[in-house]
């Protein structure tokens, strides 16, 4: 092992520092899951009557499929089989009464632990002027600057909360992007999800502010299973931030959420993730499993939705933000870096479907690769017949750290329509031990080499984050990376 | 400020330095030159500290330190420069970028304070016109797509830049035409002074009329055969480097 390798990996080891674990009491289901777990979960949320009938109608779905082909097989990941029947799907913290009407309510242990991963729900995060929902194991905690947003019209609350005030625009919307049938994680989901965020942002409304949701599984052997649901009516816009964290476990934690978006007329919505659940010890043993489904519809003219994601954590990444580019003229946009790192698999990627006239779409993936980290990247433009003049620009660049990982791309392009354009580039690159050198001749440390030439690298992506997030994708990317250089 | 005494090392398994013995003091140029495979780049490599190249034997001094013990970027911080002859590119990563990172690395170590991006480019501008620097090449990604000449002329730029107390040119002058040579040897001038030495490393006597050499040593087959004055440079212009065989051999049995 060369000294450089050795200085590394006797740096102070970062561990994930997130792996607490928050010793409170919790009110659960039985383990396994049946009809009877479903009805529980709907009573539970106090659910209006469609939405019980929409969790059956997903479970039966879910019972066809699972009796019939299963999982679906054909990412580049390797797993063991998940025992469907071994997982808890209702954890929720117990509170004091039936829920917190003021962050004053919350069970000061739960605030603890917001606070311990650097999400304050009280005036610091005020002063920084982002409103933050957190859900904890399956239910959303708090919601902070409720009042202010309600002055302009704007909903933002936990997904219950809008299943109970605003059950025309739940019913009106969810499943539109992706319905109860799409797959087999967005089927269980639809029928086991528990909690997640709701938006809605009225007509001509820019929201002032960016929207936050964090979300952190606790309870052992219990999987998350969140729904969002953002719509951004005519001429709106609003940024909305994704953060995720798990405690260090060596089993595996299942992770099934599904987000959709809808914006309507010269609307905008710019989601941006940092994905930072625990990927699994250096052995890859433990980690969550990451199966998501993210979808955004541009129904509207004009209409724009851009995803931004930095992925480090999980032991597998399996999600395709994807756009529905139906409007006229509208954007879909997806930058993205995903890292995987010692024994992490990440197979991710993008679906750009063009059926309006002139409409765009930009994909900007990064994929870096370290350890015997396995990195994929799967992207899909569709061009129907109808989408005139349509155009895309593809890019994704694989970085690799040493000789033991894999980066691995999957580029489908469906074009139905001459008029289209569409570019793809790709590269491959590795950082070598003589580009290290040089940095090290020139004072140098190799890990803040690394950290350079991988921010480098992420550059294009990093930049599309709002800036609070991207400092803290920067150092994220950083930690994930301590020990790999090779 | 650097004493190299029986000097071996190998790289591959393979020896390549057999017992190099050189001293440089402060204010002095040294000129190495040797055909190809005598070790020139190897001994420019061992003393900045690369990993695949073996030290088998002997030792090295930098202002009374322990140089061999030192690793590469500490070498760096301690005022060791080493012109690449083949300097590699860092993609998105720009040459200011890049050298404010290895300028403040420096300064940390010799704790002075870092320098933000308003001093910093204050004092890049300065260094910019020693070898007629363009703003827009050194914002571009370190090295990528530059020409053989840009490259060199970005190597003594970062040179300019990070102020070394020794700096080792490593056959700077490979692949230059006359023009880009005048602007690199003139850089190099400039940054001549009573407090550092330099190490350039060249296998054509060309180079050296521009940049006069204190000193020439030749390098033969990992040892250094002949030491002289510039005159010595001229001598192997004419006579290429065979005649100096039968005093390597000689060399040989001596330490034998």
């Amino acid at each position: 092992m060369s000294t450089s390798q050795k200085t590394i990996e006797t740096l102070a080891n970062q561990e994930y520092k997130y792996g607490f674990v928050t010793d409170i009491e919790a009110d659960s289901a039985p383990r396994g899951l049946n009809e009877d777990i479903v009805r529980l979960i709907s009573a539970k949320k106090n659910e209006p009557g469609f939405m019980l009938e929409w969790r059956l109608k997903a479970y039966r779905h879910w019972v066809k499929m699972e009796k019939s082909e299963g999982e679906p097989k054909w990412a580049n990941v390797k797993y063991p089989p998940i025992d469907y029947q071994d997982i808890i799907y209702y954890s929720a913290p117990k509170q004091k009464t039936d829920g917190p009407k003021s962050l004053d309510e919350v069970d000061p242990k739960l605030l603890e632990t917001f606070e311990k991963l650097g999400i304050s729900l009280s005036e610091q995060k005020r002063l920084s002027g982002i409103a933050v929902d957190a859900v904890f194991d399956s239910v959303s905690v708090a919601t902070t600057f409720k009042e202010k947003l309600s002055e302009l019209g704007i909903i933002f609350c936990a997904f219950s909360e809008a299943v109970e005030n605003h059950p025309e625009l739940v019913q009106k919307y969810l499943g539109s992007v992706v319905p109860y049938t799409d797959n087999f994680f967005a089927t269980l989901n639809s029928a086991v999800f528990t909690d997640g965020s709701f938006c809605y942002i009225p007509k001509g409304v820019r929201c002032p502010m960016e929207l936050s949701t964090y979300f952190r599984i606790n309870q052992a052997d219990t999987g998350q299973f969140e729904r969002t649901l953002i719509i951004a009516d005519e001429g709106s816009y609003v940024s909305y931030l994704e953060g995720c964290t798990a405690p260090m476990r060596d089993t595996n934690q299942l992770h099934a959420a599904v987000v959709e978006l809808i914006a309507l007329d010269n609307a905008q919505i710019k989601y941006s993730t940092i994905q930072n659940w625990y990927p699994g010890d250096k052995e890859g043993k433990g980690g969550i499993y990451n199966f998501v489904t993210k979808r955004g519809k541009c129904v509207g003219k004009n209409s724009k939705i851009s995803w931004t994601q930095v992925e480090t954590g999980a032991a597998i990444t399996w999600k395709y933000p994807s756009c529905i580019l139906q409007g006229e003229n509208s954007i879909g946009e997806f930058y993205s870096v995903a890292l995987t790192n010692n024994y992490q698999q990440a197979d991710t990627g993008t679906k750009m479907i063009h059926l309006g006239k002139n409409t765009r779409s930009t994909i900007i993936s990064k994929g870096i690769s370290a350890g015997h980290g396995q990195n994929t990247y799967r992207g899909l433009v569709k061009i129907l017949k109808g989408a005139t003049g349509a155009r895309n620009y593809s890019q994704c660049d694989s970085l690799l750290l040493g000789d033991k990982c894999g980066a691995h791309t999957f580029p489908y392009l469906e074009v139905n329509n001459s008029t289209s354009q569409v570019e793809h580039e790709a590269s491959t690159s590795k950082i070598g031990e003589d580009q290290l050198f040089y940095c090290k001749q020139r004072g140098i440390s190799a890990e803040d080499a690394v950290n350079m030439i991988v921010n480098g690298f992420c550059k294009t992506v990093l930049r599309e984050l709002p800036m609070e997030f991207a400092v803290e994708a920067q150092k994220l990317l950083g930690l994930s990376l301590e020990g790999s250089v090779g | 400020m650097l004493e190299i005494r029986n000097l071996h090392a190998s790289v591959g398994g393979k020896e390549i330095l057999r017992g190099i013995d050189l001293t440089v003091n402060a204010g002095e140029v040294h000129a190495v030159m040797g055909p190809n495979g005598s070790g020139k780049s190897t001994l420019a490599h061992v003393l900045a500290g690369r990993e695949s190249y073996e030290v088998t034997a002997g030792e090295v001094t930098y202002e009374g330190k322990d140089l061999l013990k030192m690793p590469p970027e500490d070498r760096a911080r301690e005022g060791i420069f080493l012109a690449f002859q083949y300097p590699v590119e860092i993609p998105g990563v720009s040459t200011t970028y890049f050298l404010k990172a290895g300028v403040n690395a420096i300064r940390k170590h010799r704790g002075l304070e870092e320098l933000d991006a308003i001093d910093f480019l204050a004092m890049v501008k300065e260094k910019m016109k020693l070898v007629e620097m363009e703003q827009a090449l050194i914002n571009r990604p370190l090295n990528e797509g530059f020409s053989g000449g840009e490259k060199k002329r970005n190597e003594i730029f970062q040179m300019g830049v990070l102020d070394p107390k020794l700096a080792i040119l490593d056959e700077t002058d490979s692949g230059l035409d006359i023009d880009a040579l005048k602007i690199v040897a003139n850089g190099v001038n400039a940054f001549r002074s009573p407090a550092r030495a330099m190490l350039v490393i060249t296998h054509y006597q060309r180079l050296l009329n521009y940049i006069i050499p204190d000193y020439v040593h030749v390098i033969f087959d990992g040892r250094i055969v002949k030491s002289g004055g510039k005159a010595l440079a001229l001598e192997l212009e004419e006579k290429g480097y065979d005649w100096l065989k039968p005093e390597a051999d000689l060399a040989q049995q001596t330490v034998a």
